[in-house]
């Protein structure tokens, strides 16, 4: 993975940079000593590392529309950074790019329980929506697994998802508006508290744009109440085609479960020797979850039970209590940091049709010994979006590289199965140059034409989600 | 008329057109009224290329009728969860409504408000620029964030941006079984603070308006729920406390006769055949009775929790001086000679206006789509 190499004439005038960011921001928002920069330098991404020119942590709307200003009149590349939990280096930063932290905006500015919408600051933490909300019995439904930590505007900006987005949706379906700075520093209002847009769906557009278009300072986000109840049950099974049937059987029903998580052999041997989950030791397991009143979850968990036992599973151990629901997710949710006990991992996330989960699964498992690599799959399979965790040693040499040319066959193999790079992770510099295997360069330019009309400079995040070779001239423009 | 078999022949068309196109699926939604050119209809590529109920996922070319695809869905016991109106009946149109027509206009019905718009259960386009150039973005599974989204950017478009050739669904199972509860009597106020309640509650409520004036005459606010009949049954009787406080609440649980009411509700059947200009005004639902109240001339119809207004006005009449500065926005759906002066379309403040334009003269640069459509 390249980046661009930094221009020259910004890092000539980083003084002149840092006083007039300096100049329009309140003392202390400023951070230009290299040590202090230092911890900007990478985002979840760890891999590659960069110290930015400068960071900038600006507290309102108005302060991230004049730093802006100050960068598009000096030319200097910005690079926006949520809580810095991008899988996909969706942060970054180049030698000459200034971060804008988005840490010191994470106002809630407006709860409207009766309108089921609240309005926040784009740095404040996914979480902590909902926990705004929580008392009154309101949640915000998307999800991701790193939700303690990450931030509204990088939700937004890489469109997240999470496990329970098979009911509920995704980010953009349930972001109602934005205020969002645009390079040159002007200010534009989409969407808001009421539904759909009067023209164009921008605010479609710039969810999931990966802060290529402009810099989201605040949204309005839809809440519900909770449900009044939910229930996982726990299958396993002892081959992969059974637990992909059983998946289709199961939606086909017409049972809408809340989550439906997969995962694999080596991610269950690898939860278990960490977590002591009490799975059972098979090719595939389930986790389904169901929502609703104590009856509801029961009508449907028994309909789930009914079709999982057609397929012979060799578990199924439905929760009959919170600490039973709390053990079948506990492995679920240590997956990551179990598969990290055995090295140093890489974190995939394309996308296949249910229909092909055999097939792309079988296939990983014969790159696994091709590569040398371990690799575990945990997925959810309700919407095909995979996550296999390739285990690799950073301090063996080549061994990084041989991971990322093993990570990009998983991702051509599941752009060939008729899915996508990335569910819910983003593009940023990891996907970026694999865009190719998705696109038509045709498909690529009319994306690259968008971004010139919000950004026609490319000053915003530059080097990421288009190869590098296709954005050239526009970046050097 | 310009009717190409193929995606291919769509875009020799465009791409070989000297003048103005006015793009077209089934004709039945006639927001292309008012542009002049020949026309391109969309008609002829028409079929489904790949529905996989299991994986809850559908695509077909964009001349498919709705028809075929409901029934196609339906033999499954699967829908689109969106709940597409059918326009005939409001406008005294004739034809075949198509999907791509549902996609370009991201027409959404009552079941917006739990299961989103058209564009929400959009997952993949093919479309042909304004240049002819064949594009794709998205595609057939339902978590997709690699580039930019343009299957949302093209719902709603109204082909100003391209023609669509192919547009890829998530779909939903049908519901087991559906109900209703009502409130006879409320004042519009009150319907709001009704449906507000019945949408804050946890019984995952599909549908929630208020007729101002109902079949018999009187005030009539519906909540609707769907799923599994037990299920309802909860959810019915758990609704029917919640709304106590407005007033007796009414159970219906016939199901020919709760779908004939909320399908006359997505037509908009009250306002068909009538004289009259109708707007579609989409406004934060606690502030729809006062933008209703500022338009005494109007009858209206609430929708969406009081957050979408169909109004029926006097011809001519601008219904978006009643927004008075609020969010939201207005279209004229239907709009009789005397409105030929309004925008059908909500004029969008100068910041945005100007990505929108900078949009369209990138994806259709010699301005040959819909011309004149969408501002």
């Amino acid at each position: 993975m390249d980046m661009p190499a930094p221009d020259r004439a910004v890092l000539s005038k980083r003084d002149v940079v840092i006083r007039r960011l300096q100049a329009v921001l309140p003392r202390g928002a400023v951070i230009h000593d290299p040590f202090e920069t230092r911890a900007y330098e990478c985002d979840a991404l760890t891999a590659y590392r960069c110290p930015p020119l400068a960071v900038v942590l600006p507290a309102s709307t108005d302060e991230v529309a004049a730093l802006l200003k100050v960068c598009h009149e000096e030319r200097v590349p910005v690079v926006p950074r949520g809580a810095g939990t991008s899988l996909a280096g969706g942060a970054l930063p180049t030698a000459d790019s200034v971060i804008v932290g988005l840490a010191r905006m994470n106002e809630v500015l407006e709860v409207d329980y009766a309108n089921r919408y609240v309005r926040v600051q784009a740095g404040r933490t996914n979480l902590s929506v909902t926990e705004a909300v929580e008392a009154e019995g309101f949640f915000f439904a998307p999800d991701p697994s790193s939700q303690l930590a990450c931030a509204i505007g990088g939700n937004i900006a890489m469109n997240s998802g999470g496990a329970h987005c098979l009911k509920y949706g995704v980010t953009m379906n349930n972001l109602m508006g934005v205020t969002m700075v645009l390079m040159d520093g002007s200010v534009v209002e989409i969407g808001g508290p009421h539904l759909d847009a009067a023209g164009y769906d921008l605010l479609g557009l710039v969810c999931g744009s990966e802060g290529q278009l402009g810099i989201v300072t605040e949204a309005t986000l839809r809440i519900l109440h909770k449900p009044e109840g939910a229930r996982p049950v726990l299958m396993g099974f002892n081959s992969s085609e059974v637990a992909g049937q059983c998946v289709s059987d199961i939606v086909r029903a017409g049972v809408l479960p809340v989550a439906i998580e997969f995962m694999d052999r080596p991610c269950i041997h690898a939860t278990e020797a960490f977590a002591h989950a009490g799975y059972p030791d098979c090719e595939a397991l389930l986790i389904v979850e169901v929502e609703g009143s104590e009856a509801e979850i029961d009508e449907q968990l028994g309909l789930i039970c009914q079709i999982a036992r057609r397929h012979d599973p060799v578990e199924l151990r439905e929760s009959a209590s919170a600490e039973e629901s709390a053990r079948i997710w506990l492995g679920r949710k240590s997956a990551f940091g179990a598969m990290g006990q055995m090295g140093d991992y890489m974190c995939l996330d394309g996308t296949i049709p249910v229909s092909a989960l055999p097939m792309v699964l079988r296939r990983i498992g014969e790159m696994s010994r091709k590569f040398g690599l371990q690799v575990g799959n945990v997925f959810h399979a309700g919407d095909g979006n995979m996550h296999p965790l390739i285990i690799y040693d950073a301090n063996k040499p080549g061994d990084l590289e041989l991971c990322e040319q093993f990570g990009a066959e998983i991702l051509k193999l599941c752009v060939e199965a008729g899915g996508c790079l990335t569910g819910e992770h983003g593009v940023g510099i990891e996907k970026r140059d694999l865009m190719v295997h998705q696109f038509s360069p045709a498909d690529l330019e009319i994306q690259m034409a968008v971004k010139d009309v919000f950004d026609p400079d490319w000053l915003l995040n530059p080097a990421k989600v288009f190869p590098l070779e296709a954005s050239r001239k526009r970046r050097a423009a | 008329m310009i009717e190409p078999r193929s995606e291919v022949e769509v875009a020799e068309a465009v791409a070989s057109a000297k003048g103005p196109l006015v793009i077209q699926g089934g004709g039945t939604r006639s927001f292309s009224d008012g542009v002049a050119g020949d026309v391109l209809s969309v008609a002829g590529l028409s079929g489904l290329t790949l529905y996989e109920p299991g994986a809850l996922t559908l695509v077909a070319r964009a001349g498919t009728t709705m028809a075929e695809v409901e029934e196609t869905l339906a033999a499954e016991g699967q829908r689109l969860p969106f709940e597409p109106m059918d326009h005939r009946r409001l406008l005294g149109t004739e034809g075949e409504p198509t999907i791509g027509g549902v996609v370009a206009a991201n027409v959404s019905g009552p079941r917006r408000i739990q299961a989103g718009a058209c564009r929400d259960s959009l997952i993949g386009v093919r479309f042909v620029d304004g240049r002819g150039t064949i594009l794709r973005n998205g595609g057939r599974v339902m978590k997709n964030v690699t580039g930019y989204d343009l299957v949302k950017l093209m719902a709603g478009s109204h082909g100003t941006l391209g023609v669509l050739t192919e547009v890829a669904f998530k779909v939903l199972p049908v519901a087991e079984s559906v109900g209703m509860v009502s409130v006879e009597g409320l004042p519009a106020t009150q319907a709001v603070a009704a449906m507000s309640r019945a949408l804050g509650s946890p019984y995952e409520v599909t549908g929630a308006a208020h007729l101002p004036s109902g079949p018999d005459g009187e005030p009539l606010t519906m909540v609707r729920v769907e799923g599994f009949a037990a299920s309802v049954t909860h959810r019915l009787e758990r609704l029917t406390s919640v709304l106590a406080e407005f007033g007796p609440v009414e159970t219906d649980r016939d199901p020919e006769r709760v779908s004939a009411a909320w399908k006359d509700l997505r037509d908009v059947a009250t306002f068909a055949g009538r004289a009259g200009d109708v707007w579609r005004i989409s406004v934060k639902p606690t502030e729809g009775p006062a933008v209703a109240d500022a338009l005494p001339e109007a009858e209206v119809v609430f929708d969406w929790g009081g957050g979408l207004i169909w109004a029926l006005l006097p011809e001519g009449t601008d219904a978006r001086a009643a927004l008075n500065g609020r969010d939201g926005h207005a279209t004229l759906v239907r709009a009789s000679s005397h409105a030929k002066g309004l925008p059908v379309f909500h004029p969008e403040p100068p910041a945005v206006a100007a990505l929108s334009s900078g949009l369209r003269a990138k994806f259709d640069p010699r301005g040959v789509l819909n011309p004149g459509l969408m501002g």
